[in-house]
């Protein structure tokens, strides 16, 4: 491990840096007043940006390690590589770009900002996600997704499009949205019954869920370079809870 | 047929010399127990809806009510009880699980009951704590294993290493996790007034934090649960403590769920969901599968806070308690809490709260017993809940080995709860575990704080008495100090996990 860090301007370089110094000097240099900056060599360094309340910008080169983004409030980071487990664990404001795929426990609670993955992502994404008034989440996986997809999700935007997929990889595996009680999902079909929780519908798109699906995948391909065109030839649904009360009726 | 297997449990009696037919307990049940029939113009009571809260007989101006158990014959036997049957009875009705709202009523040992203090004669002098120093402060976090010094040119002497961060408390009593939600908003700022009055700490519960509240930060555990309810960057900022909830002793192992119908504007706002949702925690948080995922997310809040503020685990007392609790303290926690199967909660299965967990004296002792024999006890403080029930209690848990209690229980009854166990209904006469507007007013955090800093108050001075009797003027001095207690009426077994020698054993 190094013990010292290398500073370039607003450049970090992160090989060989523990996450407790990466993570102060990201801290050192945005209370000297920089508003933007770029980590290199970033390697598995686990809670990149956590709990920093700031508007900055902050460029990812290499794989940031888990709980990348906890807690932030307010960071717009663009990480060029992949992202591993629980990124965006509770973040509450700000943007979040990966030009890859993450790991499981993609936006555990996410309470409002966006988060952008151009490809796929693992286990239970989107669980727990939440709103409240003007703060609503946007949470948009461009590949496919894997079981438990916003499992307990409460309020909030979950958009997967789908790319990539094939028989062996659907676009969404099983269990989604077990225990959803709010928000809504958009995903394109086919979405068997069997694959769904038992608190969820399958609906079919209304004219605002169509404006919405078209303003977000227009924001995709403008982020990724991808072709809004070809990813809206699909048919899209939306799941979504029956109510906001799965378990009402379940005590004496 | 409708078949109504559930009878009147209790009787209100009312005495009609007395009774001025005032109507003031017809306003005051929060159940709907007392009524008034305006063509009798008279007020009487539906013993069936009576939960004997005593909020009725508390208010009323001429003493005129009473209330009793009523005489249920059900024909003798030693293994189904009047609950057994009327529960099926219930479960045959609706379908449904059974809810409790309180602690454990079952009568299990009370291991507190089975251990007695020692006190100082004639070899040692006792400490009068009325004219001499006698100390109750104690710090919770992470302690270093020594102190290393360095002597400057001056010839100060400075700490060569930063101490770990810790809290400072003026008594070992704390007020346990109780959510917004579950008790009412005046509930929440007696005990946030109360913990700043005295030098303590109050815990948010998992259920955000309320705007008003947050100036008492420096008093204020906020907790991290698995809904993640109310949890922002401020919210962490916000206290002094930061708690991650894994289990609660009145439900180890499942999670809550605050029904959409408490879910008011305010819960809401504080919570961050939408109005009249279910506020779901489940059992686990799905990022912690293993103590290296612990491990995560308790350096999560440690770097989102700058590594400012003490982390503290939050665990049911079960089976495995030790080995998790030496988990736990290497995982990086600064403060375990370990809460007994006798801990309080607002709604929990029936089945769960009276059979799921351990009890907290035998908890505490093997979890203690197993840090120090790792090495690690300085690692972590421990704290103990569950049951507490008077200050007694207390000083035997700090000679167990706890570094603080929290009470839960025993801060709502100090407010007016008379633990009639149904806190999950909504409807508390006391206004405690209720969102009802009309009820919730009736707790006056200037009047709740008071009457909790009271208690603290009075506690204190026992265990000051309780202490001086042992000959010690601090309670660190008694910290795991076992040798004060003895055991009475327990098997050898027992000893031997609590650690203590029995009643007649010399030093």
């Amino acid at each position: 491990m190094k013990d010292k860090v290398k500073v370039n301007g607003s450049e970090l370089d992160a090989h060989g840096l523990h996450y407790s110094e990466l993570n102060r000097q990201i801290l050192r240099l945005l209370r000297k007043g920089q508003q933007s900056m770029t980590l290199r060599g970033v390697n598995g360094q686990r809670y990149i940006g956590a709990g920093i309340q700031a508007k900055a910008q902050l460029a990812v080169h290499g794989t940031p390690g888990n709980d990348l983004a906890a807690f932030a409030d307010g960071l717009q980071i663009t990480v060029y590589g992949n992202g591993q487990d629980a990124v965006a664990n509770t973040m509450n404001k700000g943007k979040l770009v990966i030009h890859g795929s993450v790991g499981d426990l993609l936006g555990y609670s996410l309470r409002g900002g966006s988060v952008l993955i151009k490809g796929s992502a693992g286990y239970r994404a989107g669980v727990h996600m939440k709103q409240y008034v003007d703060q609503k989440p946007l949470l948009v996986i461009g590949g496919t997704a894997g079981d438990f997809l916003g499992e307990y999700m409460a309020g909030g935007d979950l958009v997967v499009l789908g790319l990539g997929c094939t028989a062996d990889h659907p676009v969404v595996e099983d269990n989604i949205a077990p225990g959803m009680h709010g928000g809504r999902i958009i995903l394109p079909e086919p979405v068997p019954e069997y694959s769904l929780g038992r608190e969820v519908h399958v609906y079919e798109l209304t004219n605002e869920d169509l404006a919405f699906l078209r303003q977000t995948t227009l924001m995709y391909s403008q982020t990724f370079g991808a072709s809004a065109q070809h990813i809206l030839q699909r048919r899209f649904v939306k799941v979504a809870p029956k109510g906001a009360r799965p378990y009402q009726a379940m005590y004496a | 047929m409708k078949i109504d297997m559930g009878s009147a449990r209790f009787r209100v009696i009312r005495d009609a010399d007395r009774c001025i037919n005032c109507r003031i307990c017809v306003r005051q049940c929060g159940f709907g127990a007392q009524k008034y029939d305006s063509e009798l113009d008279a007020v009487d009571t539906e013993d069936r809806l009576c939960v004997a809260c005593h909020r009725c007989t508390s208010l009323c101006p001429t003493a005129a009510l009473s209330i009793e158990e009523r005489p249920l014959a059900y024909r003798r036997s030693g293994s189904w009880s009047a609950d057994h049957i009327e529960f099926i009875g219930r479960q045959a009705e609706t379908g449904g699980v059974l809810l409790s709202g309180m602690g454990n009523d079952r009568s299990l040992p009370v291991y507190w009951d089975h251990l007695l203090l020692n006190a100082s004669q004639v070899t040692n002098p006792s400490i009068d704590p009325l004219r001499e120093p006698m100390e109750l402060r104690t710090y919770l976090g992470r302690k270093p294993e020594r102190l290393e010094v360095q002597t400057q040119p001056d010839g100060t002497i400075r700490l060569a290493k930063q101490l770990y961060p810790a809290v400072q408390l003026e008594v070992p009593i704390m007020f346990s996790a109780m959510s917004y939600g579950s008790i009412s908003y005046g509930v929440c700022e007696s005990l946030a007034r109360a913990a700043a009055q005295v030098g303590t700490l109050y815990n948010t519960g998992e259920g955000g934090l309320h705007q008003n509240l947050r100036r008492y930060g420096a008093n204020t555990i906020v907790q991290v649960a698995s809904g993640r309810f109310g949890v922002d960057r401020d919210y962490l900022a916000s206290g002094a403590v930061i708690e991650i909830k894994i289990g609660q002793g009145a439900k180890p192992g499942i999670g809550g769920h605050l029904p959409g119908e408490k879910v008011s504007q305010a819960i809401s706002r504080t919570r961050m969901i939408p109005v009249g949702t279910d506020a779901l925690s489940p059992a686990p948080h799905h990022d912690i599968y293993s103590i290296e995922d612990l491990r995560q997310l308790i350096f999560a809040v440690k770097e989102a806070t700058e590594y400012t503020k003490p982390v503290s685990a939050k665990i049911a007392a079960v089976h495995n308690v030790a080995a998790i609790a030496s988990g736990i303290a290497r995982a990086g926690a600064d403060i375990i809490a370990i809460d007994g199967f006798r801990g309080g909660t607002g709604a929990a299965p029936t089945m769960i709260r009276n059979n799921v967990g351990i009890p907290i004296e035998l908890a505490l002792a093997a979890a203690d017993q197993r840090l120090r024999d790792e090495g690690i006890r300085e690692q972590v403080s421990l704290v103990a809940s569950g049951g507490f029930r008077c200050s007694a209690d207390l000083v035997k848990a700090v000679a167990l080995g706890a570094d603080a209690i929290y009470i839960g229980t025993a801060a709502l009854v100090a407010i007016g709860c008379h633990l009639c166990q149904k806190c999950f209904t909504g409807k508390c006469s006391w206004g405690i575990a209720t969102q009802d507007p009309n009820l919730a007013k009736r707790v006056d955090p200037e009047i709740g704080a008071e009457r909790l800093v009271n208690l603290l108050t009075a506690w204190s001075h026992e265990m000051r008495e309780m202490l001086g009797g042992m000959g010690i003027n601090s309670i660190e001095s008694l910290r795991g100090n076992r040798l004060h207690l003895r055991a009475v009426g327990l098997s050898e077994k027992e000893c031997q996990i609590l650690g203590v020698k029995c009643a007649g054993e010399a030093m």
